[in-house]
């Protein structure tokens, strides 16, 4: 994986069946990666109002710092979610999410991050996410 | 009693039958009992999240636990016409198993007039061995159905 950032960007979506599900994709401005959740009437968790499910925003969000951290460092496979915590700040209406992930500590093992997700004004947030993620750097041994 | 047992399984079907995404992950309803609900979310090829592993995506166990945690409020509180998550900490205690379904427990154990406390976990045979524990805020969104009325 020696290729551009945004090489490695549609590398990573690609190989993985549960970011077609969602139907998400991933836009790169310089190394600021914006993740993209198009609607569509799947991924409803309430269909009076009509909002996302809530599992959606929480799973959007977590593959956005997946995605976010496997583009930053050479990694021999991908991080894995040692925890995370979802915040809903509004409902999630039936429009386009879009979620940026701003890694906050990159150690040795583990990685921070922080993601917000947002329709129409990114101001006012939909959800967040803030999560410790466990990384495996090429050249280094697995930690099993 | 029975009756009303009846009453939450058939809540408990509609709670998954009808609602779109836990019907796009094929969610299927197990059982539920006065603020105890389980759920289990069958494995599919399409919901992969690591094809190294053949593990399921971590969103499929996100979906599972917030939407069997609605459940189980719905089982502790049949009062309320609806539930907003305000948060959801999930832990990661090991790595689901490749090519498996994921079974999703949930547990209302406090209410109060507006928010409901919930303990869940992720597991493929035994609850004492989780993939995931998770434990989040909802608050109880709209009147009680009987001030409804």
């Amino acid at each position: 994986m020696n290729g551009t950032r945004s090489d490695r960007l549609a590398e990573v979506l690609a190989a993985i069946p549960y970011v077609r599900f969602l139907g998400m994709t991933a836009e790169l401005a310089g190394d600021e990666m914006t993740a993209i959740l198009p609607f569509s009437p799947h991924l409803v968790g309430n269909t009076s109002l009509p909002a996302l499910h809530g599992g959606v925003l929480g799973a959007f969000m977590e593959m956005t710092a997946l995605t976010q951290l496997s583009i930053r460092e050479p990694l021999r496979r991908q991080p894995r979610t040692i925890d995370v915590t979802i915040e809903y700040l509004r409902p999630g209406r039936a429009l386009t999410t879009y979620a940026r992930a701003d890694v906050r500590k990159v150690g040795r093992r583990i990685a921070n991050v922080q993601v917000e997700a947002w329709q129409e004004t990114r101001a006012s947030p939909v959800a967040a996410l803030r999560g410790h993620f466990m990384l495996s750097l090429e050249g280094e041994e697995g930690l099993g | 009693m029975s009756a009303d047992l009846e009453a939450l399984a058939e809540l408990g079907r509609r709670m998954v039958d009808q609602t779109p995404q836990a019907g796009a992950l094929g969610l299927r309803f197990v059982s539920v009992a006065p603020g105890v609900a389980v759920i289990e979310a069958p494995y599919r090829d399409d919901l992969v999240g690591d094809p190294a592993t053949g593990v399921m995506a971590g969103g499929v166990v996100t979906s599972l636990l917030d939407h069997v945690c609605g459940l189980a409020i719905k089982a502790a509180a049949l009062d309320f016409n609806a539930t907003a998550t305000l948060d959801l900490r999930i832990d990661y205690m090991r790595p689901a198993e490749p090519r498996r379904g994921v079974i999703g427990r949930a547990h209302c154990y406090k209410l109060t007039r507006s928010i409901a406390f919930v303990r869940a976990t992720a597991f493929e045979d035994d609850p004492d061995d989780p993939i995931a524990t998770a434990q989040g805020a909802f608050v109880l969104s709209g009147a009680p159905a009987k001030a409804a009325t």
